[in-house]
């Protein structure tokens, strides 16, 4: 079988930018991505016509984002808002620089689901369990969390670390929504939603929107910035239970096992080399079986490899510290990878996990992926 | 939001017809591929295993595995909403589907994992008949 590893340290993410994260009714998607490209451009110091491909992430339509942009370029794709795109995208796009389709992409991200009150459940995304009251993202991860606590004993105290730590590093994060430290007692005083999981199990729910700007490693070379290389990838989807969304009875773990074969081999690092973890957290669960998968742990035994703040800056292997999406910003996985790219630079300021030199981004979804950066 | 807010129903089509129909009856059915007789659910257009588009519901023990569950706290729908805190339940069918549907139980504490179950029905109206579970043995 083919694989990806010609691709390796071949693409640089060279621009990163974010607006900032809240509440912004007054305006919209395409208001917010030009915002973001905006920033994008500024950080690498590169002009804009020179951007020939676009990829658009939930935003509405291409076009118009081209348009607002006064871009035309000769390459375009377009992603659905699911969050799982993120990683998916940044792939998608490596391949089209690594191909020749463009010279230097800009990936735009927004999300306007605070100030437009989306729920993520009940008649706003119908499905085929909607007679039985089933519904909404987090409820599939209460199915999976609650079978995970039968089958390895993990309790909601451990899973209350990961929301704990993530809350930690936002506290660290001047951008962050979310400005208050939490405890696990809190956790376990939170209200319950999909029963186990509770309110801090939850991710945020804000606008935002973020863009990255990638090119090819000899093209990075003329930019503002130190590149940061994509130097490992990998991908496996698991479709066969897709009709229970967000869901895999066994958590994963097959295919995150596949894609931490890919992703590590291809960089030529293991699990112990990984010096920051930035892992998709809808739901606090999917952070302790993106751990099992990549092998951090055996499977069933994420619960005490988090135990004792093992995620936080310092810690064993600090995770997602701008906070993620329960604590800093729920911009579905690219707000992760723009930090991994800062952690790189060394931007991160109070909470800059020291020499990160390989960090890790993954999610385990339906969509299952990673991608490993290096300095350039 | 009132008491009698609605339910969300299924949405009947042409390839889930059949499902439902024998619900009503009182009967549980998977989709079997009349080719090579892979047995899943939902309703697919043509069988994911072979690609045959000869397809029947055909009745299933209603004997089964509670896979997991989870306690809404929150309603989705005003039609849930008296109903909170509800129990669903994850499903694995001795025929091999997983289905989502309520457990007739009202204590946590007895829904152990892994626990058999078996299919019961509950009729709403004269067109819809929902199938459910309840603890077995």
């Amino acid at each position: 079988m083919s694989d990806g590893r010609q691709l390796k340290d071949r693409i640089a993410i060279v621009g990163v930018g974010n607006t900032r994260y809240g509440n912004f009714p007054d305006t919209d998607d395409y208001g917010l991505g030009a915002h973001a490209f905006r920033s994008a451009i500024e950080d690498c110091g590169l002009a804009k016509d020179r951007i020939d491909g676009l990829l658009t992430c939930r935003v509405p339509y291409y076009a118009r984002m081209g348009e607002i942009l006064g871009l035309n370029p000769r390459w375009t794709a377009a992603m659905p808002a699911h969050g799982r795109m993120s990683g998916m995208a940044i792939i998608e796009a490596a391949a089209a620089l690594d191909a020749g389709l463009c010279d230097y992409a800009a990936l735009i991200y927004a999300n306007i689901g605070r100030s437009r009150r989306v729920n993520y459940g009940g008649d706003e995304s119908p499905g085929i369990w909607d007679p039985w009251g089933f519904t909404s993202p987090g409820a599939a991860h209460a199915l999976m969390f609650q079978r995970h606590r039968a089958l390895f004993g993990t309790s909601t105290r451990q899973l209350a670390e990961v929301s704990v730590a993530f809350r930690h590093h936002a506290c660290l994060n001047p951008d962050a929504v979310m400005k208050q430290p939490i405890t696990i007692d809190d956790h376990e005083a939170a209200r319950p939603i999909t029963e186990p999981l509770r309110l801090l199990d939850f991710c945020l729910i804000n606008d935002g929107a973020v863009c990255i700007i990638m090119t090819t490693k000899e093209r990075a070379k003329d930019l503002k910035k130190r590149p940061v290389m994509i130097s490992g990838i990998g991908a496996r989807e698991a479709y066969g239970t897709a009709s229970i969304p967000n869901f895999d009875l066994n958590f994963w773990y097959d295919q995150m096992r596949d894609v931490g074969t890919q992703v590590y081999g291809m960089a030529g690092v293991a699990p112990a080399d990984v010096d920051a973890f930035m892992c998709y957290d809808n739901f606090s669960p999917t952070v302790l079986f993106s751990l099992e998968g990549l092998g951090f742990c055996g499977q069933g035994e994420a619960g005490s490899f988090v135990e004792g703040g093992a995620l936080k800056v310092g810690g064993r292997l600090p995770t997602n510290t701008d906070g993620g999406h329960l604590s800093n910003s729920y911009m579905q996985g690219w707000a992760l990878n723009v930090e991994a790219v800062r952690q790189i630079r060394g931007e991160c300021g109070a909470r800059q996990v020291k020499d990160a030199e390989v960090v890790q981004y993954a999610g385990a979804t339906p969509c299952c992926r990673s991608i490993i950066y290096t300095p350039g | 939001m009132s008491a009698t807010a609605a339910r969300p129903r299924p949405k009947i089509d042409p390839i889930n017809r059949g499902f439902w129909e024998n619900a009503r009856a009182g009967i549980l059915s998977v989709q079997t591929c009349d080719n090579c007789r892979d047995v899943h659910f939902p309703g697919s257009p043509v069988c994911p295993r072979c690609l045959s588009g000869d397809q029947s519901w055909t009745p299933v023990s209603g004997r089964g595995t509670l896979l997991s569950w989870v306690r809404f706290h929150r309603a989705y729908w005003d039609g849930f909403r008296a109903e909170l805190p509800y129990l669903v339940c994850l499903v694995g069918l001795e025929e091999g589907p997983l289905l989502i549907s309520n457990i007739l139980e009202t204590d946590p504490e007895k829904l152990v994992i892994g626990s058999p179950v078996e299919a019961v029905f509950e009729t709403v109206d004269e067109e819809l008949t929902l199938p459910k579970f309840r603890m077995r043995g």
